[in-house]
C-alpha cells in the first residue's frame, strides 16, 4: 500500500460477505461493485438498531420515536449534504435511486406548471446527452423529447473510451445537457468543466449523472459548477432504495412537484394545493426512512476512511489491473488505457468467448463475480459494435490478489473454449 | 464443479463446430428472435418438403455458447424429420430445460440435446438454449398457417 492509514485488510473486515464461502467450498472475489456495492457492518447495524428501536414515520408523528426517526433521517440529510459539499442541506433531495432523480429533472423541463425560461423546451430546443450513457440516462430524456418535440442530440465517444466534446453539438437551441460524470462501463472520467464552459455559452442547464463518482472519489458538487447532480446509495456501500437528488436551490424552487402526495404539501384544497419547500417538494410520501439513514452511515463509514483514501487505493487496483489484464492474449480492452482521467472500472471481451461463458465459468469455478451483458449502456455497445462486455468494476475492500485471480480465471475460460 | 456440468464436451463441440450454421435459400418462413435480457439473437429459417419433411433449418445469430450450441444441435435433430416429430422433441427439450434440474431427460426423443440437461439447473441460461428452439417453433408454425 501507498497510504500507510489504509489497510486493506482492515477494511474487509468490515464486510461481512468478503470472507464468506460459496457452495462448494470458493472463495469470494466480489469485483462487481459498478453494479452494486458490498454494505459494512456499520450501515447493517445502523439499519437494524433504527428498526429495531427507533422506527416510526417521519415529519408527522409527535411523539418520542416519531422525533427519533425525523432527526435520524433528516440527519442523513445533512451527512450527504456535506460529503458532497452542498452549499444547502435543502439542496439534497432524497429519492429511490438516481433514475428517479433524473426522471425528476427530467420531468422538470417542457412542463406547463413551470414558465421558468430555463425550463421551457419545445420542438428546436434541444436536449444533449452522450453515446456513453447508463439508459437511466437516456430513456428519460427520450422520453422528454417524445412528449416535447424536443429534439435529443449526443456527444459521440472516441474510440479509446473518451468522450467526444465536438464543436457544434451543444448550440443555442441546448436547454440541457446531462452526462455521466464516470463511465459505468469504460471507467471514463469526463471533462466536466468543457461541457460545462460549452453550456454555460449556450445557457444550457448542466446535470451529471455522478452514480459512478460519489463513491469512488472525493466529488464537490459546488466546486464542479454544474446544475443537477444524481447519485445512488447501494454503489456507496448504502443500501439499495435511497437515490440522490443535488440541484441549485433556486432552480429547484422552480421546478414543479415531480411525485405528489402527503408530507410535500402546505395546504391543500379541494381544487388547488401549495407545495412544502424544497427538498420536501420533492419527497411525496413516505420516504425510505430507514435507507436514508443507512445511506447517512454510508457517508459516515467512508468518510472515515477519507474519500482521498480510497480514490487512491482504487487508483493502484486500475494501475495493477491495466497492466495485469493487458498481458491476456485476445483481450480486448474498451475504454481508456492509461490511469489518466479514468476510475476502477474495466470493460473487455476475449476473442471468440461469449461474455456470459466467461462470467458463469469465473463465477462457477472460482467464485469471481464480474457482470456481463451491455451493463443498461447498450448505445455505448453498439457504438463498438459489440453486444456485450465482461466487467470488473472494484471498490474500496479489493486486492491486488483479487485481480490477479480474475486473470487465472481468464486463462482457464481460454483454456475451455481452446 | 457447477460449471463442468453445464459446459458439456458436446455442447462445447457444438459451439467450436456449429452444424447448419449461415442462412440458405429456398427457405419458407425466416424469423428474428432476441433475448433482451442478455443481447442474444437467431436469424432462422425453415424449410419444408412436400410431405412435410424439414428439408432445411438455417440459421445465423450471436450469443453464448449455450445458445449458438443449442442452435446447432436443433438444426441436427430436426432436418431430415417431419414437422410433427420434430415439434414433440422441442416440446421435450422445452419441459427439460423449464424443469430447474428436476426433469429427468428422455434420451429417445433429445439425442445430443440431453447434453444440455445441465443447463436447467440455470434459471438465468435457460433462455439461452430456448432461444433458437423457440424461433424454430415459432417459424414452423408460421409457415403451416402459409
Amino acid at each position: 500500500m501507498t497510504s500507510t492509514s489504509f489497510d486493506v485488510e482492515r477494511i474487509r473486515k468490515d464486510f461481512p460477505v468478503l470472507s464468506r464461502e460459496l457452495p462448494g467450498g470458493r472463495p469470494l472475489v466480489y469485483l462487481d461493485s459498478g453494479n452494486s456495492s458490498q454494505k459494512p457492518t456499520s450501515v447493517v447495524e445502523t439499519m437494524r438498531e433504527h428498526l429495531a428501536m427507533h422506527y416510526s414515520n417521519v415529519g408527522r408523528a409527535m411523539h418520542v420515536l416519531g422525533s427519533e426517526s425525523t432527526e435520524a433521517y433528516e440527519g442523513a440529510r445533512d451527512k450527504v449534504a456535506a460529503f458532497i459539499g452542498a452549499p444547502s442541506r435543502d439542496e439534497v433531495v432524497f429519492t429511490k435511486n438516481a433514475s428517479e432523480a433524473l426522471n425528476l429533472v427530467a420531468y422538470s423541463f417542457g412542463n406547463r406548471s413551470n414558465t421558468d425560461p430555463r425550463f421551457t423546451l419545445g420542438p428546436g430546443d434541444e436536449i444533449v446527452i452522450s453515446e456513453m450513457e447508463h439508459h437511466s440516462n437516456i430513456v428519460p430524456w427520450q422520453m422528454l423529447a417524445q412528449r416535447t418535440g424536443a429534439t435529443l442530440k449526443w456527444f459521440g465517444v472516441t474510440g479509446d473510451g473518451r468522450l467526444d466534446v465536438a464543436e457544434g453539438v451543444i448550440t443555442e437551441r441546448t436547454k440541457i445537457v446531462s452526462i455521466a460524470h464516470q463511465s459505468n462501463v469504460l471507467g471514463t472520467v469526463n471533462p466536466v468543466a468543457d461541457v460545462l464552459a460549452l453550456a454555460r455559452r449556450a445557457g444550457a442547464l448542466v446535470m451529471l449523472d455522478a452514480s459512478q463518482s460519489v463513491p469512488h472519489h472525493p466529488v464537490d458538487v459546488a466546486g464542479l459548477g454544474v446544475d443537477f447532480v444524481a447519485f445512488t446509495g447501494h454503489k456507496m456501500v448504502g443500501p439499495s432504495g435511497i437515490g440522490v437528488l443535488w440541484a441549485r436551490g433556486e432552480l429547484l424552487d422552480a421546478m414543479p412537484p415531480f411525485l405528489g402526495g402527503g408530507e410535500m404539501i402546505e395546504a391543500v384544497w379541494m381544487d388547488r394545493s401549495t407545495y412544502a419547500p424544497a427538498p420536501h417538494k420533492f419527497e411525496a410520501g413516505t420516504p425510505p426512512i430507514v435507507e436514508a439513514i443507512g445511506l447517512g452511515a454510508a457517508v459516515d463509514y467512508l468518510t472515515g476512511i477519507g474519500m482521498a483514501a480510497v480514490e487512491a487505493h482504487e487508483r493502484e487496483l486500475t494501475a495493477h489491473a491495466l497492466g495485469a489484464l493487458g498481458e491476456v492474449p485476445g483481450l480486448h480492452l474498451i475504454g481508456p488505457g492509461t490511469l489518466e482521467q479514468r476510475g476502477g472500472t474495466l470493460s473487455f471481451t476475449l476473442e471468440g468467448i461469449h461474455p456470459h461463458d466467461v462470467g458463469q465459468i469465473l463465477d462457477d469455478r472460482f467464485g469471481i463475480a464480474v457482470r456481463v451483458g451491455h451493463h443498461c449502456a447498450r448505445p455505448l455497445h453498439l457504438r463498438f459494435g459489440i453486444p456485450a462486455t465482461t466487467r470488473a468494476s472494484f471498490y474500496l475492500y479489493n486486492t491486488t490478489g483479487e485481480i490477479d485471480a480474475l486473470v487465472r480465471g481468464l486463462h482457464y475460460v481460454q483454456k475451455v473454449f481452446a | 464443479m457447477i460449471g463442468e456440468s453445464m459446459y458439456q464436451e458436446l455442447i462445447l463441440e457444438h459451439y467450436k463446430h456449429p452444424q447448419g450454421r449461415g442462412l440458405r435459400e429456398p427457405y419458407d418462413t425466416e424469423v428474428h428472435h432476441v433475448n433482451p435480457t442478455c443481447g442474444d439473437e437467431i436469424t432462422l429459417r425453415v424449410r419444408v418438403g412436400d410431405a412435410g419433411t424439414i428439408e432445411d433449418v438455417s440459421y445465423d445469430g450471436q450469443g453464448c455458447s449455450i445458445s449458438q450450441a443449442a442452435a446447432s444441435v436443433l438444426h441436427e435433430l430436426t432436418t431430415g424429420s417431419t414437422v410433427e416429430e420434430t415439434l414433440s422433441v422441442v416440446d421435450e427439450f422445452t419441459r427439460l430445460m423449464q424443469g430447474r434440474g428436476q426433469v429427468a431427460a428422455d434420451e429417445d426423443v433429445l439425442g445430443d440435446a440431453v447434453a444440455f440437461a445441465g443447463v436447467a439447473k440455470f434459471p438465468a441460461r435457460v433462455k439461452c438454449a430456448l432461444l433458437s428452439w423457440m424461433a424454430y417453433k415459432d417459424a414452423v408454425v408460421r409457415s403451416a398457417a402459409r
